[in-house]
């Protein structure tokens, strides 16, 4: 019952922040919500579905990129180009994912690493469309979505939906094959799982989602540029997701809002984020595998259960 | 189109190919071995051009600077290879299998990052000594000298490579470890030790390719990542952890950007990921076969 207290606090919370907040910290606020979805889409497949999805940034910049597009050189109207970025994300996710999933864990998370970085090489190049490497700047929305208050109702409101649609999906008959896939793919092919379509399907939701995120981001800054499917940008997020925690829920959001937070506080002082990030990485495989959920789950069932071993995570053999 | 021109950019696509094929077989050694795809390889390789500028901008205009140069380079990246791998990464080989890709890459960013500190963001180049400058003449088309260095180059680490793995005992326990590391641990081999080298050998490769890349192309922050891609996708047409697949690959990959300079210039970056593409949709698993 604890859990839908908190979940009743947080999402009022979520209500009143633009009320208390001042404006700089409602912008930071709907910044961490996009990054935690984003996160959090990434984690369907990497925590939920055992795959080494690499480069998971694509399918955000493809759902930026598709919207601003849209609405800049070919005069869509916003909600119809809002709609699209995700469903173009999400066949991004089934044309890489098909070349993907036929290859074992290593090659997969290798070629998508290349695939990736054959879109961010076209969005780079592309100037007439994609504007190069400026970007696209400026993109006119609806005079709602030009205030902060707007834009920030848009990304919480869809944040939640969003969240709650992948949480469903955890919990699905769907979500927990799964995970019984990640945790045993031979025997899951043995029982009749189709493991390929499954892993595909993930594949395609998660980058619909990071697709989401993606034009919620174009809601919120009015543009998208390259670095937006840059791979540092996937390992960002990939470190969220180690932060938070891959084996909760919960996990990824709770890292992106760490490392968002990292993000903008360092980017006062240093040009050197990258530098910082690396460091949090190692830092982080050595000393808090688990990640920052995964660290308090244990210490919980822990002192719930004080016999029973808590779960080694981090100690898994791949 | 003339026969002078498709030979020269023959010889300009070998010669990238000889590069990647330098740097691709350090990749595929660790892959092999220690089951790592190192991402901070690229790093290594951009870090092995910055040295070998600082070496010859150090010795001046003798022609010694570049063979100093050369032999520079590739040391100072196995060292810092050898180092992070008995510091570090040899802590983590009980762990999971993410966690040492993870390792690399964080590693990579580090790396990137020091360098932009150490040398700055600005664009160097090294100037190859005046014997190597220029170009001959064969057949009527105008070769440019450092390019057919690497044309020997190449060739050269292939052999050196293939004499190490098959004629010394410790490339034979490398080898042996990359097929049955746990095996080759019961016969009483220091598989951790076997390990350390073989990924010193492998950062060796990277810093010896940035070396040999400098004279031809400009030093710069970034250089790394097309190489890291190139070279990932080498290995996986290649088959990974093969020696012979990762020249195969990168064959393919320096001779198909050729033709595609030669058909259709603003998008000959495409053509060897559509040539890989290919590939892999008829065989997943690459050329050659894979160590494991």
């Amino acid at each position: 019952m604890s859990g839908r207290v908190l979940l009743g606090l947080a999402l009022a919370a979520l209500a009143a922040a633009p009320a208390v907040l001042p404006p700089f910290f409602v912008y930071l606020l709907a910044l961490v919500l996009v990054t935690g979805l984003l996160a959090t889409s990434l984690n369907l497949v990497l925590g939920y579905g055992g795959l080494y999805q690499f480069h998971h940034g694509v399918f955000y910049g493809i759902g930026a990129y598709t919207a601003a597009v849209g609405i800049t050189r070919l005069g869509w109207p916003a909600w119809l180009a809002f709609l699209v970025g995700p469903l173009a994300a999400g066949l991004a996710g089934l044309v890489i994912g098909f070349f993907c999933v036929r290859l074992s864990r290593l090659y997969f998370g290798m070629l998508q690493l290349s695939l990736g970085s054959f879109v961010w090489i076209v969005a780079l190049r592309w100037y007439p469309v994609t504007g190069g490497d400026n970007g696209i700047h400026g993109i006119p929305l609806p005079p709602v979505l030009q205030t902060l208050p707007g834009a920030y109702a848009l990304v919480a409101g869809a944040v939640v939906a969003s969240l709650a649609a992948l949480w469903a999906v955890v919990r699905s008959p769907f979500g927990l094959t799964l995970q019984a896939i990640r945790d045993n793919p031979q025997r899951s092919e043995v029982m009749g799982v189709d493991v390929r379509a499954h892993q595909l399907a993930a594949i395609v939701l998660a980058a619909f989602f990071a697709g989401v995120a993606g034009v919620l981001y174009v809601a919120l800054e009015r543009s998208v540029f390259p670095s937006m499917l840059f791979w540092v940008l996937s390992l960002e997020i990939l470190v969220m997701c180690l932060l938070g925690g891959w084996f909760t829920f919960s996990g990824p959001l709770v890292g992106a809002a760490v490392v968002v937070g990292l993000r903008t506080l360092a980017g006062r002082y240093t040009e050197y984020w990258t530098l910082v990030l690396g460091v949090l990485l190692i830092l982080l495989i050595f000393f808090l595998p688990e990640g920052i959920m995964g660290h308090l789950q244990q210490r919980w069932n822990a002192h719930r259960a004080p016999s029973a071993r808590p779960a080694t995570a981090g100690d898994v053999r791949g | 189109m003339d026969a002078a021109a498709v030979l020269g950019q023959l010889v300009v696509g070998l010669s990238r190919a000889m590069i990647l094929f330098i740097v691709s077989a350090g990749l595929t050694l660790i892959l092999g071995v220690l089951r790592v795809p190192n991402v901070f390889h690229g790093s290594l390789y951009m870090l092995g051009a910055f040295v070998a500028w600082t070496v010859a901008e150090a010795v001046g205009p003798h022609p010694a600077g570049l063979w100093l140069a050369l032999a520079a380079a590739p040391l100072v990246t196995a060292a810092v290879g050898l180092v992070l791998e008995r510091l570090l990464l040899s802590r983590l080989y009980y762990r999971e299998h993410l966690m040492l890709i993870l390792f690399t890459f964080g590693v990579m960013l580090v790396l990137n990052d020091l360098v932009k500190l150490l040398w700055g963001p600005t664009y160097r180049s090294l100037v190859p000594p005046p014997s190597l400058q220029g170009a001959v003449t064969l057949l009527g088309v105008a070769l440019p000298k450092f390019n057919l260095v690497l044309l020997v180059a190449g060739p050269l680490v292939g052999v050196g490579l293939w004499l190490f793995t098959h004629r010394t005992r410790a490339g034979r326990i490398a080898r042996a470890a990359a097929t049955d590391r746990d095996m080759v641990a019961v016969l009483g081999v220091d598989v951790s030790r076997v390990f350390g080298m073989a990924f010193a050998l492998g950062c060796f490769l990277a810093g010896l390719g940035g070396a040999l890349v400098a004279p031809t192309t400009s030093i710069t922050l970034g250089m790394d990542h097309s190489l890291l891609i190139d070279s990932f996708l080498i290995v996986i047409v290649g088959g990974l952890g093969n020696l012979w697949g990762a020249l195969a690959g990168s064959l393919l990959f320096g001779i198909t950007q050729s033709v595609g300079l030669l058909v259709w210039p603003q998008f000959a970056v495409a053509f060897p990921y559509a040539v890989t593409a290919a590939v892999l949709l008829v065989r997943p698993t690459g050329l050659l076969r894979s160590a494991w």
